[in-house]
């Protein structure tokens, strides 16, 4: 090949690079190592982390069971190893999974419309805030301090440098449910969205309706965070939002240290416009058979630059198509039945300690403790991996625990946790 | 004549929600070992639902068969080349999969405890150490998401340091030939963006930097090699101009893989670069992700990486989360940890040399595609390419056809298209990337491919006007999907 290139050596492949800049030794790296030795290190590694713990730690992100489904299907090299589809002709497999799963979201959500996915929950939420500011021609954005607290540093390093000030209002230190008269003091005619959380961070099915009365009646949009999705297939959708904005961890996506994980933002027919992300539509081919295509684009960075509804280029799609094999597998009725047995093992948790807060929750509680680092200590005695401490968000919680039960939480686990707490 | 295909029969299969029929499960739960509860006394009965309208009802059988039949209408680079431009569709490793799915790894919780962790933290830290190591750089942040995360991230740290010596500046010039997430990302950062023409040979216009470069501009983009595939020859001297002025050079390091193991971006000026790990270093597209797109920095740029960040700590690893200078978060925990895994499971495999050896095997397949290539199809640009070679279909287009005909075409001959359209400098681009993973025989069937489909133009313009035939969806109607848009399935 070189000589049909007219080359005499492979150096000559970079012989108009300036000498000044080329790399004169080898990479400081070890030799190629052959796939036992791969298999091997990363062994190793994982032998290095927790290894047969049960665990109770929640926030944000989930221990559920992953049909084995799901990884039959996400393993195929098809779906692997694609682009993104843009060439639609023979891209259709990835289409038609992308416009199952926007069909999926809208049902759990209420919604009308859902974009093909997110990198995560913590990044839909400054896009769905953007959206927001774009859609009212507003600019303040106002987030309940009971919203994810590594969401909500996400928005404020996207917001800073946009002219959007983000401010908190709080949540009521009994119930745990956000404090509506907050909000109604400091929302505004300039505020251009609220930010809610439900289940909320500590677990808390939380007052939407009435954020929801609330903004719009200054006009502002209502933005709906969720990290627990499993939830949605038990709660009444949030019909009253403007925007959700989600993270899927929980359908069968493993935790995976925090990542690659996938985000959802789904939204009312008026918006579809103000929507950043991949959308899938439904069109015909020139014989006439049904087929899907990527549209909207001219809402996207590829067309618009600089003038884009966002930087994003690309979605998540081999995750959401993890999630969407979850979906299909489980179904209507599964994930009714999911959702039933998580409340009913968080609660058998929770009925045998005593909950920080009044207000309903799903799978997700806290409990206060004289000192949470103690008990946590205790647990990993007994190969229990405790509830996170809340004290690095939330100093007046310093005391405080957040448990999370799921349908793979065991009963003699959870017995064990009740003792140590007692 | 078409030799690397032949059609063959496709399963018909219709919607999940269409297939449905009630009662109909695929799930299996085990028994629950605490006592039910009744969710509307629980949580109240106005917060409950009634039931999931419309959600999909299937058996086991018949979800397996729904998926796999829409995997077979796929392309994918495990069928053949992929030769997408400035994509990098290279090989996905197997191994990298089974790595990644190890259960420690996989099922590890970004909140278990430091101690716990440590098996996780050794790998970003290796990683991280490798990337400074190919790049030339002296820091890098695991945290953004994709390459356009790791350009918001990287033009915030060149915000944030600039503010701290005194003015963040108002501008971010972007050569014409960029990739469109540059200029958005630059916006969402707070800067106006200014585009700056190309030179004649397709290379960033030193003079006309010089001139442009002032006390307003932040930074210059910039992709190294560019979207044509070309050197940035002039690297230093823009970088000794910007660098003149206050100003920063960012490298999108979308191109990398014409670099690895040749040049380093740290040595030749750069001053903050993005890598896309799902690119240089083999992790699996996907469809459509997911990504990684780490940001490597230069040592005055280090305090305002993203929190939290590692350090060590006596023999352990911990986080460091008091950083005031830091940007703050641009993503929850730590980064696509199942990315990252995967990506040094590439380094590993490859090593210093093997990594240099890939660089040359993919500069070499693309410059000997445009050998074949160049006496068929119009090179705007004629100098030396790297790791991709942009033609233009200025010959085809005077009989009628465009490089989306020819695009299509291709699909006949039984390979993914090359980008089309793009960079925009390039009427009517074709841009074609093999990547070091073609052998000769792919290629040749590739290069024989094209030829064809020029001589077909020649004979027979419509032919190639209305491919693809061999595909079981024919030319898709886009302008129908956009002017009514369809974006979910509703009962009829």
């Amino acid at each position: 090949m070189l000589e049909a290139c007219g080359m005499a050596s492979p150096d000559e492949l970079f012989s108009h690079l300036p000498e000044a800049l080329r790399l004169k030794r080898p990479l400081d790296l070890p030799p190629g190592i052959s796939e036992y030795e791969i298999v091997d290190y990363f062994r190793r590694r994982a032998a290095e982390n927790a290894n047969g713990y049960a665990s109770f730690l929640g926030a944000g992100v989930y221990h559920h069971f992953r049909p084995v489904l799901v990884d039959a299907v996400v393993s195929r090299g098809e779906f692997l190893t694609s682009y993104t589809p843009y060439q639609a002709e023979i891209s259709q497999g990835t289409l038609t999974a992308i416009f199952e799963f926007q069909t999926m979201i809208c049902q759990l959500t209420g919604m009308d419309v859902a974009n093909a996915s997110m990198y995560d929950g913590s990044t839909a939420v400054p896009e769905a805030v953007s959206m927001a500011v774009r859609a009212t021609g507003k600019r303040r954005v106002l987030i309940a301090r009971s919203v994810h607290p590594e969401y909500r540093e996400v928005l404020r390093t996207y917001a800073r440098h946009q002219a959007m000030p983000v401010e908190e209002f709080g949540y009521q230190p009994d119930a745990g449910t956000i404090d509506l008269e907050d909000l109604d003091r400091k929302i505004d005619d300039l505020t251009a969205a609220v930010v809610v959380q439900s289940p909320n961070f500590f677990g808390i099915v939380d007052h939407v309706k009435a954020a929801a009365d609330l903004a719009h009646r200054r006009g502002a949009l209502l933005i709906v965070v969720f990290t627990e999705a499993v939830s949605l297939a038990l709660l009444e959708p949030p019909a009253d939002a403007d925007i959700v904005a989600g993270e899927l961890q929980s359908f069968a996506i493993s935790p995976s240290y925090g990542g690659p994980f996938a985000g959802i933002i789904a939204t009312r027919e008026k918006f579809i416009r103000q929507m950043p992300g991949r959308l899938v539509g439904q069109t015909t081919d020139s014989r006439g058979n049904r087929a899907f295509c990527l549209t909207l684009s001219t809402r996207e960075q590829h067309i618009r630059r600089e003038k884009a509804t966002s930087n994003i280029c690309t979605n998540q799609a081999l995750i959401a198509l993890m999630a969407t094999v979850f979906m299909a597998v489980y179904g209507k009725q599964g994930l009714r039945e999911l959702a039933e047995q998580n409340l009913a093992k968080a609660h058998y948790l929770a009925a045998r300690l005593r909950p920080r807060f009044t207000g309903p929750f799903f799978n997700e509680f806290v409990i206060q403790t004289a000192s949470p680092d103690k008990i946590n200590k205790s647990l990993l005695k007994k190969k229990i991996i405790g509830g996170l401490p809340l004290a690095r968000f939330y100093p007046e919680l310093s005391d405080c625990l957040l448990l999370c039960a799921t349908e793979t939480s065991r009963r003699a686990d959870m017995d064990t946790v009740a003792e140590v707490l007692a | 004549m078409i030799s690397k295909v032949r059609p063959h029969l496709s399963q018909n299969e219709s919607l999940l929600f269409e297939r449905s029929s009630p009662g109909k499960i695929a799930y299996q739960l085990p028994a629950l070992d605490v006592p039910a509860v009744d969710p509307a006394a629980t949580l109240g009965s106005a917060n409950v639902r009634s039931e999931i309208p419309g959600f999909p009802e299937v058996s086991e059988v018949e979800a397996i068969r729904h998926f796999t039949r829409l995997s077979t209408w796929n392309y994918a680079i495990d069928h053949g080349m992929y030769p997408l431009g400035s994509c990098t569709m290279k090989y996905n490793p197997r191994i990298n999969e089974l790595v990644a799915r190890i259960e420690g790894l996989a099922w590890a919780h970004p909140y278990q405890p430091e101690a716990l962790a440590q098996g996780s933290m050794e790998v970003m830290a290796r990683l991280e150490a490798a990337l400074a190591e190919i790049s030339g750089m002296d820091a890098v942040t695991l945290q953004p998401a994709a390459g356009a995360h790791g350009e918001l991230t990287g033009i915030l740290l060149i915000r944030a340091l600039l503010e701290k010596r005194g003015n963040p500046r108002k501008k971010i010039l972007i050569p014409d030939s960029a990739h469109g997430t540059n200029p958005a990302s630059a916006a969402i950062a707070g800067y106006a963006v200014e585009n700056i023409p190309s030179s004649a040979t397709g290379v960033l216009d030193v003079a006309a930097l010089a001139q442009l470069v002032d006390r307003d501009v932040a930074a210059l983009m910039v992709t190294n090699p560019n979207t044509l595939g070309v050197f940035e020859e002039n690297i230093m001297q823009a970088a000794e101009i910007l660098h003149a002025k206050g100003a920063m050079l960012y490298m999108d390091g979308a191109n990398m893989n014409a670099l690895v193991g040749i040049a380093r971006p740290g040595d030749f000026g750069v001053d903050v670069l993005h890598l896309n790990l799902h690119k240089t270093f083999s992790t699996p597209h996907g469809g459509g992700g997911p990504g990684a797109g780490p940001v490597a920095v230069k040592k005055p740029f280090e305090p305002f990486l993203p929190v939290p960040r590692l350090k060590r700590s006596g023999k352990k690893w911990a986080y460091d989360y008091r950083r005031k200078h830091s940007i703050g978060r641009v993503r929850a925990f730590y980064g696509n940890f199942g990315v990252l895994v995967r990506a040094l499971a590439y380094i590993l495999a490859h090593g210093g040399p093997g990594l240099r050896n890939a660089t040359v095997d993919a500069v070499l397949n693309a410059v000997y595609i445009r050998k074949q290539l160049e006496p068929y199809f119009d090179l705007p640009y004629p100098s030396p390419n790297m790791h991709e070679v942009v033609f233009s279909d200025e010959r085809q287009a005077a009989l009628g056809v465009r490089t989306g005909d020819l695009a299509k075409r291709l699909i006949d001959y039984g390979f993914h298209p090359y980008t089309v359209s793009f960079p925009m400098i390039v009427h009517g681009a074709l841009m074609i990337e093999p990547t070091e993973t073609e052998g000769k025989f792919e290629l040749d069937q590739f290069i024989a491919a094209m030829i064809s489909i020029a001589k077909e133009v020649e004979d027979d313009p419509q032919l190639v006007k209305n491919a693809p035939y061999g595909t079981r969806t024919s030319r898709v109607d886009e302008v129908t999907a956009a002017r009514k848009p369809v974006l979910r399935w509703r009962p009829a």
